[in-house]
């Protein structure tokens, strides 16, 4: 076995036992991304000579007896809107090109300077994280490990694709509307989408900031309760981190779950679910009730209204938060520095955002606008309540909710990237979590006649992380699926 | 209300930064910039780096609070905030956070009101609401905007704490904008949330109509002492163009202080669109009776309650205690003198109130300088007092040293610089003592009943010396002179 096959958790163990050692692991996987690069375009940059250096470093102390953090080493793959002190952090657009931020996210201080994991390079991801698919990436789509014509999913897609290829045992993504849980979910990987306030999202830069939420993408669900263990907590930084005790989310995993009550939404599971993935969903519900858990029906009556206020909302946000890029403070400006200020401004912001960033801020900036702010955000305010309160409701009768995390599996690159609805409307069955500001855990629950990975999604009630990593983790062992690598990571072209 | 011909409204929306803060609105950078290094006083949250996010200051919301109580608002229960949507290059983000009472959003406080008296008539102007936001950077030109080839921007102001006071449009004449203002400053300067008697510490929209016309909004007004000028000049421009049978536009003017004339900047049709909306990276404050009544009960006294008290305490009119309160270093200064001097009584305190609001604040108001840049000791008017008293010097002389006394020298010390030295010549007194019993019989004759009349006396040998006669010897030569007239024993 190659050490990128192993779990994260098995790596510590071993690093532990002096069996490897950290510039051992960290070589290999940079080895293990030569191998696989060219093909997936996962990384957008890449830090190799820190990391070895910072293996070494860690390796001496480790060797003196010194206390090294909890991750022991372990390679961190990063996704490209979280600010590294120092590095390259472009959220894949041109208008950050050369963009080092000077100081690192808070959890780059939890997971890297304080733990001791190591930053190995930033992933790929649509731009500004708007999109499902990483085709809206300036440097161009990830492909998907498990079928490489297909898309790794959105927007973190770069980190679902490393970690389904062995190219990396940790990877952040970031999750506004299924940012994380759909590339989870089409490229085979556990992803998890912690409560609105759990983590801090100092550093994290803006899409939608009442919706975004920063979380581990892993290989298994033991590895994403390590990660969510060190990153939350309340960030005096961050206004809306909740300063609430963080549960030992690892000590839960094993935790028999029979007395659990499941609830299935018979709405996630309507029109648009394609049937394989509705199957596998099904028959892994089965082994749930076989490990002794109940299932009852629940309802989400304003699914329908969706994604019609997730947009109407994040867009609106958008628009605001990306005004600040206008190429004065950092990033770039236009060459073309004719006119005054305003021409230099539009010229920057037209060149330098990519075709769906300017969609959503036009969408978003005539959503705010005077005469239809009520009509439209106001409104889209008013059903965010309603499903938050089909949340709180469904709550009430079951402890976690069960469904899938993506209608379909990986489509085809190119196939949605020209039908701008058709790709809003993937993300009916996880913007909902966001809009309620609950956590949600995709884990891999089976493949389509394809061969390609479906999603099985968890979604908690607020801060009930440890709930659905524990249903996570049983389900997880009872499949026991989650140690078959994509082919891409076989090494095959 | 009366409904006269060319009835001027005015409306003002003053902003004033909270200059007593340690700290910005959003971030722990330094509030205090002046005379900075350009761009020292920054960080990622300041400069609105991407990432990044506002924290509250919460001794922003206590300064606020403090301000509210003082201008009888209604705080509300739970503040947050909104982003006002804009491009400018002062801006960090390129929207600002602030506070906003519609769609859904509320002022930090609503209401309250400051009363005014023009020509002892006494006015209450009524405010709309207060509420908190952050400063955007400074644009530095060189030259002046028009003929600079370029702008640089200095973000050490970037998030510095403003809070903006909205009146209701009530106010009728820049001369009740004028008291508005001087009784604000004084409040918000007993409130110690800021000293606006720093540069670039205040900045004032003023939207002013003729009643019956479309208004017109003045931005620009970076003075409190601006605000009489630039209204004075629109209300002129308004009134003129109806005169000559023009319809007003509702505009926004800006006040160019070189030109001393407001210039139209745009027309209504072409006002911005601010797309306001909720501030989502900063939760809501909840602000509860019990810290209002703790910030209340730590509220310093106010202008109004020590106006009321000093007249009590020091039996002043009702005008000089309200001027004396209006500048409370000026008030405290002279509480520290007349309390310094146990002899002082009600004449005394009059005095004193006449020297500081006369003699040193025109010396001051000359200066642009506030009492606390001079090195001027209230011990230095009691000594003032008793010379003039006492008869050794004339008021005519008082007036000439004040100046000096200014920088801190002794009265002594200035007499002596000044040439005027003491004369001890006993021959010399003599003489003058014998000119001054000839001159004043009436006096002299006081003198048989009233042991204090010699003091009169004295004080024509001071006058006739310019105040250069010692003193005590005068009193000698003075005492043997009248002995020698059988006048006294
Ligand atoms: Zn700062």
């Amino acid at each position: 076995m190659k050490f990128y096959e192993y779990m994260g958790y098995e790596l510590i163990e071993k690093i532990k036992n002096k069996e490897l050692s950290i510039p051992e692991l960290i070589e290999s996987c940079f080895h293990r991304i030569e191998e696989t690069e060219q093909i997936l375009h996962s990384f957008v940059a890449l830090s190799k000579e820190k990391a070895l250096e910072k293996a070494k470093s860690l390796d001496k102390d480790l060797e003196q007896g010194k206390k090294i953090g909890q991750l022991y080493g372990l390679p961190l793959a990063n996704k490209d809107l979280i600010c590294v002190k120092g590095f390259p952090t472009t959220c894949s657009s041109k208008i950050l090109q050369d963009y080092h931020p000077p100081y690192n996210a808070f959890v780059i201080g939890k997971l890297v300077e304080q733990e001791g994991a190591i930053h190995i390079g930033n992933t790929n991801m649509d731009e500004f994280a708007m999109g499902s698919s990483t085709e809206n990436s300036c440097y161009g789509p990830t492909y998907n490990p498990w079928e490489i014509s297909r898309v790794s999913g959105g927007s973190s897609g770069g980190a679902g694709a490393s970690i389904s290829s062995g190219q990396t045992i940790l990877a952040l993504g970031s999750d506004t509307g299924g940012s994380i849980r759909c590339p989870a979910s089409f490229c085979g990987v556990v992803g998890l989408k912690p409560t609105y306030g759990r983590v801090s999202r100092y550093g994290l830069i803006a899409f939608a900031n009442s919706l975004d939420q920063i979380g581990p993408i892993t290989k298994c669900v033991y590895d994403s309760a390590l990660m969510l263990e060190i990153m939350s907590g309340k960030d005096p930084l961050d206004s809306t981190s909740v300063d609430m005790k963080v549960d030992k989310y690892t000590e839960e995993l094993s935790k028999p779950i029979e007395k659990k009550i499941l609830g299935i939404p018979k709405e996630f599971f309507g029109e648009g679910v394609d049937n394989e993935v509705e199957s596998a969903v099904r028959k892994a519900i089965d082994k749930l009730e076989s490990l002794g858990a109940k299932t009852i029906d629940v309802s989400i009556p304003h699914l329908e209204y969706t994604v019609a206020t997730y947009y109407l909302i994040c867009m609106s946000e958008a628009s605001s938060n990306l005004a600040r890029y206008d190429g004065l403070r950092y990033g770039n400006m236009s060459d073309n520095l004719s006119g005054d200020v305003y021409d230099v401004f539009s010229r920057t912001r037209g060149e330098r955002f990519g075709p769906e960033v300017r969609r959503r801020i036009y969408l978003g900036t005539y959503a705010l606008s005077a005469g239809y702010y009520d009509m439209f955000y106001i409104k889209a305010l008013k059903v965010r309540s309603l499903i938050k309160n089909d949340f709180v409701e469904a709550f009430n009768k079951c402890d976690s909710i069960v469904c899938p995390t993506m209608p379909l599996t990986a489509f085809k690159v190119g196939e949605l990237i020209d039908d701008p609805l058709q790709m809003y409307i993937a993300d009916v069955l996880t913007c909902p979590v966001n809009l309620a500001g609950i956590p949600a855990l995709s884990i891999p629950c089976g493949f389509d006649s394809n061969g390609l990975p479906i999603g099985f999604q968890i979604i908690g009630d607020y801060f009930d992380e440890k709930g659905i990593l524990n249903i996570g983790y049983q389900l997880e062992q009872e499949l026991n699926i989650y140690r078959k690598m994509a082919p891409a990571a076989k090494g095959g072209k | 209300m009366s409904s006269q011909k060319n009835e001027v409204v005015i409306g003002l929306e003053v902003h004033i930064q909270l200059t007593n803060l340690k700290t910005k609105l959003f971030c722990s950078c330094s509030n205090n910039y002046r005379g900075a290094e350009p761009n020292s006083y920054v960080c990622p949250i300041c400069i609105g780096l991407p990432g990044s996010l506002p924290a509250i200051n919460k001794k922003a919301i206590e300064f606020a609070t403090r301000l509210a109580i003082a201008l009888n608002g209604n705080i509300n229960e739970s503040i947050y905030f909104f982003r006002k949507n804009y491009f400018y290059p002062d801006m960090s983000k390129n929207f600002q956070i602030s506070q906003y009472n519609k769609a859904g959003g509320k002022a930090f406080a609503d209401g309250g009101q400051i009363t005014i008296k023009l020509n002892s008539h006494k006015k209450d102007i009524i405010l709309n609401r207060i509420h908190l936001e952050e400063d955007p950077a400074r644009l530095v030109h060189k030259g002046s905007i028009a003929t600079s080839p370029y702008t640089l921007v200095d973000y050490n102001r970037s998030g510095v704490c403003l809070i903006e006071i909205v009146t209701e449009p009530v106010i009728s004449s820049p001369e009740e904008a004028r008291e508005f203002l001087k009784q604000l400053k004084s409040i918000v300067q007993y409130s110690e949330i800021s000293n606006l008697d720093y540069e670039g510490s205040v900045r004032v929209d003023a939207n002013i109509s003729i009643r019956g016309h479309e208004r017109s909004e003045v931005k620009n007004i970076n003075s409190f002492r601006e605000v009489e000028r630039a209204l004075r000049h629109e209300i002129v421009r308004q009134k003129n163009l109806l005169k000559r049978g023009k319809l007003l536009a509702q505009e926004t003017r800006h006040w160019d202080d070189k030109r001393r004339i407001t210039i139209s900047l745009r027309t209504k049709e072409f006002e911005a669109d601010y797309r306001y909306f909720p501030e989502q990276d900063l939760v809501p404050i909840e602000i509860d009776d019990e810290f209002i009544q703790k910030v209340k009960d730590e509220l310093p006294e106010m202008p109004r309650e020590r106006s009321i008290r000093l007249r009590r305490d020091y039996n002043l009119s009702e005008f000089d205690s309200d001027n004396l309160v209006l500048d409370k270093d000026i008030a405290d200064f002279y509480e520290d003198g007349v309390n310094s001097d146990a002899s002082f009584g009600p004449d005394e305190y009059k005095q004193f109130c006449n020297w500081l609001m006369n003699d040193v604040s025109r010396w001051l108001n000359e200066q642009n300088k506030t009492i606390n840049d001079t090195k001027l000791h209230p011990h230095q008017i009691v000594d003032l007092i008793k010379y003039i008293n006492e008869g050794k010097i004339t008021t005519k002389i008082a007036k000439t040293i004040i100046k000096d006394m200014m920088e801190g020298f002794s009265i002594s010390e200035i007499l002596e610089k000044k040439g005027k030295k003491r004369i001890s010549d006993e021959k010399l007194l003599n003489k003058f003592g014998n000119e001054v019993i000839e001159e004043n019989p009436n006096i002299v004759k006081d003198c048989r009943k009233n042991p204090k009349a010699i003091e009169a006396l004295i004080g024509r040998v001071m006058a006739k010396t310019r105040g250069q006669a010692d003193p005590h010897i005068t009193r000698a030569i003075m005492l043997e002179l009248l002995k020698e007239l059988g006048i006294i024993t």
